[in-house]
This record gives structure tokens, C-alpha cells and sequence, in this order.
């Protein structure tokens, strides 16, 4: 951390500690009370651990029940840590009072997948954009103002805050929502999938946002996205999970051309490309890999060099 | 399965020792004077504190609720305050009538408004039209509203069935179907509004759903895909509107009765409510309260064997 | 690359919607007929009961002999009852007893159920167990019942009933409020709220209260039905205030002589059935009105854009090989599929050709609105009543199925032109086991016994690459993963040996490593069978995986046709190269943080790190377009 990212918005230099970085999450547990009686219960979390620097982008990659939305959502504090800490800015955060983590709300915001449920459909964007502005003690005239510039900073037109979301498309909602989060310059933000839900024109552009706020902001991202690409993309870090751990963390670069772990070589190998050549090659390597691991004679990998053959 | 079995039938014992303690406490504890009215006004003070120890009124209410229940338990609700009958013996008497025209009118509910609640969804139309009409003027007219029309109209003025009275079964099987006819089917237009819709409303949800129109793509025909899918698949919502209606059935029973002169447990359940006739009210309640969880149990089961969700894992 | 500005930034939104949108409830609910003559008979009917004595000069209380059943006449409007009182002013003094007592009930009824269904909705914990069961304990008993033993032990008082009645009404308020607020809970602008450090009141009163208003304005409308129903029933029993007229003590009297004075049963009658029909057509029209503006935060439905202006100025179509249709399999010429709605016809797809030969994989690209899935609905005859089709041409192997009945396109459907849907939970069954949906179309258009379709649904089970068939065959769906029920359905799809398979996003529901399984599966299945197949995605990749030739699809129009090959390497139409510069696989990896500070640190002047340079960065700058993204496709 070279610890020069305390740039924000209003220009108010925040306090950093170079000896931490700003989010970090140890041998996080999380468990929810299973239906039946007397069953122990489900442990989503087995005791994962990350760290986000400030002005970061870590990407979270997994499957469908690899926990990784989970893990955002108990950075959050909206999911049941049944052990492990979650520390921001040197302190602890997990277990806190609900007035405690209120207190957290204007360092730590989310922008959800779904761009149709996370929104309101009875508040107009003006109320959306200013609700965690007036929570937050802001007068109602500044907090106006504020809105005005929040649309402006997410390309949405000025007059876009006397509509409802529902005058508006997928993408153009997930920018009110990105600037939901933006409203009280936050530190941090989580992204649970926020362009999965999107078209593949519109899912660039927002992906495009995104970059664009952190480098103007300094703003870190834990971003949580089941789409190698997406997160080859957006992402400074990436940590791949699975089964509730994580398998394999490095930079973006390695993790998404050259990964270690074979469950992230199967996760890559997977995903098809938008070329029939290239595809036809990770194809044949994706059966190769998979006549590898079946036959168990080893779980040593293809070498870096195949692997990231099918690139370039 | 057996072990849900066992929890509704615990729950549904829950229930009636529950409901029966209330009613016991409201009969007792409340200021009325049932002794001053079996006497009469005319009685003296000795006479009343007489007829109180002979009816155990003079014992505190909890050592009283205990000799109910001890004998309860064994099956003897007592007898009546006033008349000096066996409640259980009056009750055996009276559940035949009450039995017959509530359940009757559980069937002939789940049968019309299945009928009415499928064409509805299926046809759409005019007959949408109908049936959405019909729920409105059963929810508008109460059931002894009906009953006091069908029983001037067609059991005095047509004369085609008996306004009054009931022949049992026993007696003869058509003269019980039709002292039974007019009573059951006043009571279930309201249960037939309420659960056609709901039948419509789920037919209309399933036949959206994204399997029928997978099953369609698979060239099942028409019917199958009517009968054998939605319908076993929209029946489980309907069910649970018709569990709840027939508690509605039980209540409305003790109205209709009144109507057509019929001898039952509803029409006890009035004179011994307006007398304060605590045994045969006692009696009474846990009867129709037996009754609702009986049939709501069997409901149940038939919901689990509708929706493999419950029966398996 | 700088990406053509859509509508995603420019915000143009349909003025009409809007404006639809701000129409408050009440002046929906004003220009709906019914909902206006209840209104107004409601109206009248308390006004009426109001100024009773206005109305009448008699005394709704005093009976004389003399007018015992008089008939209708100057003194007695409506003639006089069994007992000789004036029936008109019973009527009007009735209607009091009756509005105020179901009044008293709704009262009680919401004022216990809105907060212990909030509670228990948001909180969940220990109360909602407590008070779920307390409430369906009161749900169980017969309410009549309670009322006659409170009666009985209380004393013959109508309002004292009607409150009792309200409690035993509260549990439908009450798991109402519940239900609403529990699934209000789930919505993730409730947890966004959260995590903005709104506080658990202020969340309440802000996203809770205002969605479970509605509801329980028109349960309230419906329960007052319902409590002047149950209040007139009990009179009718002569349970009640003798004193009191009453439309139940009416009826009570009018049963009385129903033998000699029927007529009496009218007017009570009446009074009784239009105010509880008005109370019910109410509640429905408020519904109706809710509905309308659509509180819920749903999708529109799939397919349905409308045109935008932009839209317009369309390059024509370019269709990249000759249409040469003498081997095809499938040949569908001038598709229109339109919706009729509120503002007219809405048109998803407008003169689509396209053209499948035997043994070749089509696919059918576009983003949401493109009219792709529709397009495949059409060929399978599978869209809703509603629905408009038209075709110009629309031949399978030789026949046009247009033309066809749906009997006779019952047995080309399943048998010679399969679909695998989208979704694979929701596309079985979820009330037959696994087996059952699979024999059924097979002993139909094979004509297989039960025996045969069994033996050969266990092999297809099998050849789909499940390893356990016996156990699928009888697992109901909620018993097996999603990647499994996809294999099912493919299983089902190819079962009598289609020669046209249409595969509408099979893969998208999916992780990433089923789909490779999948996508797998479904090219040795099409080699082996040599069938034809349609795969509507909006995936490039899974396009270049299985496709030969490619149609892609703008707003309900076809835009380029083309062999796969051709199409990736030299995409003609500009909204096809737009889609291609889209996909992110070609784009560089982010470096890691450090590495990238001083990259732009060195270029700061060129890339502009506000962030760090700029401290009073508030206003856009507009410079920053640093993504990171290569220039156009590889």
C-alpha cells in the first residue's frame, strides 16, 4: 500500500494506517440455524480470510453456494458470524451493537445484483439518493444538491430524481444504485454480482462506471461475481471460492490467464470464448484437464504456458 | 409421516383443552347467575343455595374444572342445568343432523367450485364473468339469508323439497337426502364463492407456470395437461381456502339450522347459550371444535399427499 | 472504444409511463364504474342510518297491536312488523347498529393485528411462534360459537360482540401484515436501507407501512362485510340487544311470519346483501386499482421493449449467404408477434426470417427486448392466448405448420420439434416424479407400453450423463440439482428422436462448469441424432461452442445472418460489432493496485487520477475513460 488513496470527494484526507489494510476479514465462520430439530447448523463460511486495500478492487470469484455473496453480505454485517473477525480500518467490526453499525454506514456501502428488487419501486430517485443523506443528519438543501451531482457523477440526467425506478432499465438502475452508495463517500463498497443481471452492451458500461469512480474516488470494491472475465476486468486481486473457503487468491492477471488451483483452471477452462477457433482449443483442454483429474494420476496441472495459450 | 401425524393430532388435543378451558372460564368466572334462573324468581334463598350444591356451584372454579375434565376424559360431559339430560347421550342424539348437512356441504363446495373454479380459468369469458359474480353475491349473502329464500321459495312455495325437519338415514336414505338437500346447499354457497375463486386463481397461476408450457411443448394433449398437472398442482391452494371455509361451515350450521327446524347441535348450542347452561355449552364447543380439527387433520393428509414437498424430504 | 450512447445513459424514459405512474390510487379507483356505485351506495346507505330521525318520525322501538304486519300505507312507508313497529325505521335505525358494529369489529381487528404482524414479521424470533400459534388457534374455532358462549356468559350486548368478533378476526390481518412484511423483508432495498443506517423504526415506517397499507385497506373493506354478516346472523339467533333495531332482529321477526308476511324478509334482506356486496366489490376494486401500479418491483415482461426513436435509424439487415432453402429443415419467413396493451399494439418481433437445415446448430443472438425467445415461442406454437402471430411462411420438413389445429401440432410437438427451456427447476412438473413426465410423451407419440417407455427412459437418463437413473427416475424435482434437471429436460426434449431441437437459453441458469458439461451434452446428442437446432442465447461464447451459422437480433428484427466464422472475424452489421466490442474476454487484466498507482502516477497528466491529484474533485471529469479495455474484438 503505498498509502496515498485518502483522496475523497469533499477533500477531507482520512485517517490511514499503511499497517493494515483497510478491510480485513479472518477465519470468518458463518453459520445459519438449520429446520430441522436439532440439526447443527449450516455452515456457509469455514473460516475464510481476505484483505482489501484501500482504493482495491478485490474480486471474489465462485459457483452458485461457494459463499461468496454470503461473504459480502457479513462484511456488511447482514449475515450471522459465528466466529472470526471483520475488521475496518484497524478496528472490529464484526459482533457490533446496531447502533455501532449504523455508525459504519457512511464508510461501507453495497450495490446489490439485482437492479429491480434493490430499489424502491414507491420512492422516487430523489428520495432513494437522499434517504441515507437525511439519515445521516444532512440539511435538506445540501442533501438536494447533493443528489444533483450524484446523478451527474453516474451519467443519469438531472430531472432522472422525480421519476420511480421503474421508468427505468436495467442498467440505468444500477446506476441509481451505484449512486446510492456513493451518496456519503464510502470507503468501501460491496458488489454482490451488480452486472449479472444486465446486457452484455449495458454490463461494459457499468463495469466502466465502476473503474471510472474508483480511480476518481479512491473508494476499494470487494466485488463478488460468478464471471472470470468480469472479474479479470475490474479487479487489482482476485480470490476464487469454493465450498465456503477460498482456494486460491493472487492478482488478477495470474488468477484469471495462469491459475494454480484446478478448480480454477476447470472455472476458466469452463467458460466459453467468443471465438470458434479458441474455443475449439479450450475445449479440447478442458477434456484434456478433465481426463487428468479422472484418471487421479495426478492433480499436478497443465503447464502455465498451455493454459494461457488460448489467450492473445 | 407418521411422526407429522402424531403432531397434528397433539396439536389439535392442544387445541380443544385450550378452547374448553376458556369456555369453561367465561361460563364460570363471569357474573351471570344460572341458579337464579333455573329456580326462578319466585324461589327463596335456601332453595337457591340448595340447587347450588347439587349442580357443585358452591366448589371453587378450579376443583370444579377438575371434576369436568376427570369426567370429560371418560367421556361424560355432564348433564344439562336445566333439563337434567346427558349431554352426551343428547349430543349422540343431535351430531347426525349437524354431521350430515356440514359435510354435505363440504362436498358438494369441493366438487362445485372445482368445476366452476377449472372452466373459469380455462374459458375465461363470460363464464370468468360468472363465476367472478357468483363469489361476490356468496360473500354478499349470508348463508341464512339463502337459507330463509330457499326454504320460502322452494320449500313453500315450489314445495319440491321439505322446508323443515330431518329423517334420518336410518329411516330411509332419500328422505334423508332430501331434508338435507336445502340446509347443505344454503350453506355452502359462500364456501363454493370463496374456494371457486381461489381454485381460478391458482388454475390461472399454474397454467403460466414455465412446466406447463414445457409439457405443452412436449405434445401432451389438452386434458392431461388440464387434469392431471394444473389441477393437481393448483389443488393444494384451494385446499387450504376449503380447511378454513368449513370452519365457516360449522358456524353458519347453527344459523341454518334455525331455519329449517332442524334438530341439531347448532340449534342447541342456542337455547343453551341464551339459558347459560354451562354442561351442554361445555358439550357443545368441544364438539364442533372436534369436529373442525378432525377435519382439518384429514385435510392436512391430503395436502401432504398432494404436495410431494411435505411428503418427501 | 467508446461504446454507441444508448438509452442506458441518456435516460429517456416514455412520458406516458410516467405519467401513468403518478395517477394516485384514489383517481384510479374514481374511473372504475363499480368501484363508484359502491362508493356512492356506501354513501347513502351511512348517510341514511345518520339522520335517521330526519328520515322518519317513528319510533324504531314502539310496537302497537294495531299495526301488527299493516301494510305499506302514509304512516308506515313499508308497513309495520310482526309486533306492529314501522319496518322503514327499523331499517334506517338498523343500518347504525349494523355500520357501527362491524366498524367496532375492524377496529379491533386492525388494531391488534397491524402491530403483531409487524412485529412478528420483522422481528421473527419468539413472538411470531407465539403469536402465529395464538393465531391459528383463533382461526380454528367457529367464530359463531365464541360468540354464543361470550353471549351467554357476558350478556346479550351487540357492541361488546362485535369487539370479541374483531379479536377472532385479528389473525387475518394479522398473517397478512406478516406475510407482506416478511417478503418486504427479503426485498434487498430493505437490506440497502440497512446498510445506509436507517434504523429499524425508521425502515418500518419508510419501506414497510407504506407496502402493507394497501393490503389491509381493502382486507379492512372486506371485513366489514364480514362483521355486519356475523352481526346480523347473531341477532337473527335473537342473540342481541332486544332494544336495539337491528337488519338481523329484522330478519328474526320477518322468519316469524314467514308464512304469512314473507315480504317482510325483503327490505332487511336487501339492506343486508347491498352493503356487504358493496363492501366486497370495493376491497376488489382497490385491488384492482393496486395492481394497476404495480407496486411490486417486477420485470417487465420478457421481450416486451417499445420501439425507441433511436431505433430508427436502422442499418438494414445483412444477410450473409444465399437463402438457399431446398435442404432446409426449417424455413420461417415474415414472423410478427405483437401484444395488444393499454397503449395499443406493442410489436416484439417484426418480419423475422430464418432458415435451420438438418444437422445444422442455429443461433439466435440478441440482448433482452430482442424478440429471440418470442421468435422460438412462435415456431413452437407455444406463445400465450394473448398473443398476435402472423407468419408469411412457416414450413417444418415439408409441412406448414401454420395451418396446423392444435391437435394435429400436438403431434409434431415433443416428437419432431423438441424445446429445452431456460430454467430448469421451474420447467418440471413439481408434483410427478421425474419419470412420470418423461413416459407420458413418450408411450404417446411412440406408442411405447408402459414397460418399453420405462426401459427406454432409463436409457435416455443414462446417455444424459446421469449415473444414477433408477434414483432420478423416481426423485420428485425438488429432490435433484439444477444441473441435473437440465440434463432431465434434455433428456425429455430429445426422447422421440426430434429432428428440430429449440434450446432457449438452456445454459444460462447454470454455473459455468454444468454449462460446459451441458454444452457438451448437447453437441454429441445433435451429432449423434444429426438434429437440427435453434439455441437462442445472448452468450458469444456459448455461440462460438456449438453454432454454425448465427442470426442476431435487434429489437424484434433480424440484423445479420451469418456462418459462425464469418460472423467473429468480420461482423458486418455495426450493432453486431457493437456486441462483439462488448464482451469482456479479450480485455486486459486489471495489475494489481501498486503496480497500477504508479503507472498512472507516471501518466498522471494523460489519465487523470482525480482521486488522488484532483482533492475537490466533485464536478464529472470528464477525461477519465481508462478501462482498461482493449480496442474492439481480437
Amino acid at each position: 500500500m503505498t498509502g496515498t488513496s485518502n483522496g475523497t470527494m469533499n477533500g477531507t484526507p482520512r485517517k490511514e494506517r499503511p499497517a493494515e489494510p483497510l478491510l480485513v476479514a479472518e477465519d470468518l465462520v458463518v453459520e445459519y440455524p438449520s429446520k430441522g430439530w436439532r440439526k447443527p447448523p449450516f455452515r456457509v463460511l469455514k473460516g475464510v480470510s481476505i484483505s482489501i486495500g484501500a482504493g482495491e478492487t478485490l474480486g471474489l470469484v465462485g459457483e452458485s453456494g461457494s459463499g461468496k455473496t454470503t461473504l459480502g453480505r457479513a462484511v456488511l454485517g447482514l449475515a450471522p458470524i459465528a466466529s472470526g473477525t471483520v475488521r475496518f480500518d484497524g478496528k472490529v467490526i464484526s459482533g457490533l451493537g446496531a447502533k455501532e453499525r449504523r455508525a459504519l454506514s457512511s464508510d461501507i456501502q453495497v450495490v446489490f445484483q439485482d437492479p429491480y428488487t434493490s430499489l424502491n419501486p414507491a420512492m422516487t430517485v430523489n428520495d432513494i439518493l437522499s434517504e441515507p443523506l437525511r439519515v445521516a443528519g444532512t440539511p435538506r438543501a445540501e442533501a438536494e444538491k447533493r443528489v444533483r451531482d450524484l446523478l451527474d457523477h453516474v451519467r443519469l440526467p438531472a430531472d432522472a430524481g422525480e421519476r420511480l425506478p421503474r421508468e427505468f432499465s436495467g442498467g440505468q438502475r444500477q446506476r441509481i444504485a451505484i449512486a446510492r452508495a456513493l451518496s456519503r463517500d464510502p470507503r468501501v463498497i460491496v458488489c454482490d454480482e451488480p452486472v449479472s443481471a444486465l446486457d452484455l452492451s449495458t454490463q461494459a458500461r457499468v463495469l466502466d462506471l465502476f473503474v471510472e469512480i474508483q480511480e476518481r474516488t479512491g473508494v476499494a470494491y470487494l466485488f463478488v461475481t460468478h464471471d472470470l472475465s468480469v472479474v479479470r476486468h475490474i479487479s487489482h486481486r482476485v480470490a476464487v471460492m469454493r465450498g465456503g473457503e477460498i482456494i486460491e487468491t493472487g492478482d488478477a492477471a495470474t488468477v484469471t490467464t495462469a491459475p494454480q488451483h484446478p478448480y480454477t483452471q476447470r472455472l476458466l477452462l469452463a467458460a466459453p470464448v467468443p471465438d470458434p477457433q479458441r474455443q475449439a482449443e479450450r475445449r479440447a483442454e478442458r477434456r484434456r484437464l478433465a481426463a487428468v483429474l479422472a484418471a487421479g494420476t495426478s492433480t499436478e496441472v497443465p503447464t502455465n504456458a498451455s493454459m494461457s495459450g488460448d489467450r492473445a | 409421516m407418521i411422526v407429522f401425524l402424531v403432531r397434528r393430532v397433539v396439536a389439535g388435543l392442544v387445541l380443544v383443552l385450550v378452547i374448553a378451558t376458556t369456555t369453561f372460564a367465561l361460563m364460570g368466572l363471569t357474573g351471570s347467575d344460572p341458579v337464579r334462573q333455573i329456580v326462578g324468581q319466585t324461589a327463596t334463598q335456601q332453595q337457591v343455595t340448595a340447587k347450588s350444591a347439587e349442580l357443585g356451584l358452591d366448589q371453587p372454579f378450579v376443583v370444579r374444572y377438575g371434576h369436568w375434565l376427570a369426567d370429560a376424559v371418560h367421556g361424560n360431559l355432564g348433564s344439562s342445568w336445566f333439563s337434567g339430560e346427558s349431554v352426551t347421550s343428547s349430543l349422540e342424539n343431535k351430531l347426525p343432523v349437524t354431521l350430515s348437512i356440514v359435510l354435505a356441504a363440504l362436498l358438494v363446495s369441493a366438487v362445485l367450485s372445482t368445476v366452476l373454479g377449472v372452466a373459469a380459468a380455462v374459458r375465461r369469458g363470460a363464464l370468468d364473468q360468472v363465476v367472478q359474480l357468483l363469489a361476490v353475491l356468496g360473500f354478499a349473502v349470508p348463508s341464512f339469508l339463502v337459507a330463509l329464500v330457499f326454504a320460502v321459495v322452494i320449500g313453500v312455495d315450489l314445495g319440491w323439497l321439505p322446508a323443515t325437519g330431518y329423517v334420518p338415514l336410518a329411516d330411509s336414505a332419500g328422505g334423508w337426502l332430501r331434508s338435507i338437500t336445502l340446509p347443505a346447499l344454503s350453506l355452502s354457497v359462500g364456501a363454493i364463492a370463496a374456494t371457486a375463486q381461489q381454485v381460478r386463481g391458482s388454475m390461472v397461476d399454474v397454467l403460466r407456470a414455465d412446466y406447463v408450457r414445457t409439457l405443452r411443448s412436449r405434445g401432451i394433449s389438452e386434458r392431461s395437461l388440464l387434469f392431471r398437472h394444473a389441477l393437481r398442482n393448483a389443488a393444494p391452494a384451494a385446499l387450504t381456502v376449503l380447511a378454513l371455509q368449513f370452519i365457516g361451515l360449522v358456524g353458519g350450521a347453527v344459523v341454518v339450522e334455525k331455519v329449517f327446524g332442524l334438530n341439531g347441535i347448532g340449534s342447541q348450542a342456542t337455547s343453551a347459550g341464551s339459558q347459560g347452561d354451562t354442561p351442554v355449552v361445555m358439550g357443545v364447543v368441544v364438539v364442533m371444535v372436534a369436529l373442525v380439527v378432525v377435519v382439518n387433520i384429514l385435510m392436512d393428509l391430503a395436502y401432504g399427499w398432494l404436495n410431494p414437498k411435505v411428503r418427501v424430504g | 472504444m467508446k461504446l454507441p450512447d444508448s438509452d442506458d445513459t441518456t435516460g429517456a424514459v416514455a412520458p406516458a409511463v410516467a405519467a401513468q405512474g403518478r395517477a394516485g390510487i384514489l383517481r384510479r379507483l374514481l374511473r372504475n364504474p363499480v368501484a363508484v356505485t359502491c362508493l356512492v351506495l356506501l354513501a347513502l346507505i351511512s348517510l341514511a342510518s345518520l339522520f335517521a330521525p330526519l328520515l322518519t318520525s317513528q319510533d324504531p322501538a314502539r310496537s302497537s297491536l294495531t299495526d301488527s304486519l299493516a301494510p305499506m300505507s302514509g304512516k308506515h312507508p313499508l308497513g309495520g312488523d310482526g309486533v306492529g313497529r314501522d319496518v322503514l325505521a327499523r331499517l334506517l335505525y338498523g343500518g347504525r347498529t349494523s355500520l357501527l358494529g362491524a366498524l367496532l369489529a375492524v377496529a379491533v381487528a386492525v388494531v391488534i393485528g397491524v402491530p403483531a404482524g409487524l412485529v412478528a414479521g420483522y422481528y421473527r424470533k419468539w413472538f411470531d411462534a407465539v403469536s402465529s400459534w395464538v393465531s391459528n388457534l383463533l382461526m380454528a374455532v367457529p367464530a359463531i360459537i365464541v360468540l354464543l358462549v361470550v353471549m351467554s356468559a357476558v350478556g346479550q350486548n351487540t357492541y361488546l360482540a362485535m369487539a370479541v368478533f374483531g379479536v377472532l378476526m385479528s389473525p387475518g390481518v394479522f398473517r397478512l401484515i406478516r406475510a407482506s412484511v416478511i417478503s418486504v423483508r427479503e426485498e434487498l432495498y430493505v437490506d440497502a436501507a440497512r446498510v445506509s443506517g436507517l434504523t429499524d423504526a425508521r425502515i418500518i415506517r419508510r419501506h414497510i407501512l407504506p407496502v402493507v397499507q394497501a393490503p389491509t385497506i381493502i382486507q379492512a373493506a372486506q371485513m366489514l362485510g364480514l362483521g355486519i354478516v356475523i352481526q346480523s346472523g347473531l341477532e337473527f339467533l335473537g342473540l342481541g340487544s332486544a332494544t336495539q333495531a337491528s337488519w338481523g332482529s329484522m330478519l328474526n321477526d320477518a322468519f316469524g311470519n314467514i308464512y304469512t308476511k314473507p315480504e317482510l324478509m325483503v327490505w332487511p334482506g336487501l339492506a343486508l346483501a347491498v352493503t356487504v356486496a358493496a363492501f366486497g366489490l370495493l376491497g376488489n376494486a382497490l385491488r384492482d386499482a393496486l395492481d394497476g401500479t404495480a407496486v411490486t418491483g417486477r420485470k417487465p415482461s420478457r421481450g416486451a421493449t417499445t420501439r425507441k426513436p433511436g431505433a430508427e435509424k436502422k442499418a438494414p439487415p445483412v444477410i450473409s449467404e444465399a437463402q438457399d432453402t431446398d435442404d432446409a429443415l426449417l424455413v420461417l419467413e415474415g414472423l410478427t408477434v405483437s401484444y395488444p396493451t393499454a397503449q395499443g399494439e406493442k410489436t416484439v418481433v417484426d418480419g423475422v426470417c430464418l432458415t435451420v437445415r438438418r444437422g445444422e446448430v442455429l443461433g439466435l443472438v440478441g440482448e433482452s427486448g430482442s424478440g429471440k425467445s418470442q421468435t422460438a415461442f412462435a415456431i413452437l406454437g407455444l406463445l400465450p392466448r394473448e398473443a398476435q402471430v402472423a407468419t408469411t411462411r412457416l414450413e417444418f420438413d415439408g409441412t406448414e405448420l401454420g395451418r396446423l389445429g392444435r391437435a394435429a401440432m400436438n403431434r409434431y410437438r415433443g416428437h419432431r420439434i423438441a424445446y429445452v427451456p431456460q430454467e430448469p427447476m421451474s420447467n418440471l412438473d413439481p408434483s410427478f416424479r421425474i419419470g412420470a413426465q418423461l413416459v407420458e410423451p413418450v408411450r404417446r407419440h411412440l406408442g411405447l407400453s408402459a414397460a418399453e417407455a420405462r426401459t427406454k427412459t432409463l436409457g435416455l437418463l443414462e446417455r444424459v450423463g446421469i449415473s444414477d437413473p433408477e434414483r432420478v427416475f423416481r426423485a420428485y424435482p425438488h429432490q435433484i440439482s439444477g444441473g441435473m434437471a437440465q440434463r432431465v429436460l434434455i433428456a425429455g426434449a430429445v426422447s422421440c428422436e426430434p429432428d428440430l431441437l429449440i434450446a432457449d437459453e438452456p445454459t444460462t441458469a447454470l454455473d459455468v462448469t454444468v454449462q460446459a458439461e451441458v454444452l457438451d451434452l448437447m453437441r454429441s446428442l445433435q451429432s449423434e441424432r444429426n438434429m437440427g437446432v435453434i439455441l437462442v442465447t445472448h452468450d458469444f461464447g456459448v455461440v462460438a461452442d456449438l453454432c454454425d451459422r448465427v442470426t442476431v437480433m435487434q429489437t424484434g428484427a433480424v440484423v445479420e445472418s451469418a456462418p459462425v466464422d464469418q460472423l467473429f472475424a468480420d461482423p458486418q452489421h455495426p450493432y453486431t460489432r457493437m456486441l462483439l466490442a462488448s464482451t469482456l474476454e479479450d480485455a486486459e487484466p486489471r495489475s494489481a493496485l501498486s503496480l497500477s498507482r504508479t503507472v498512472s502516477a507516471s501518466a498522471a497528466g494523460a489519465v487523470g487520477i482525480a482521486g488522488t491529484t484532483d482533492p475537490a474533485g466533485v464536478t464529472n471529469s470528464a477525461g477519465i475513460t481508462n478501462t482498461g479495455r482493449q480496442e474492439g474484438p481480437a
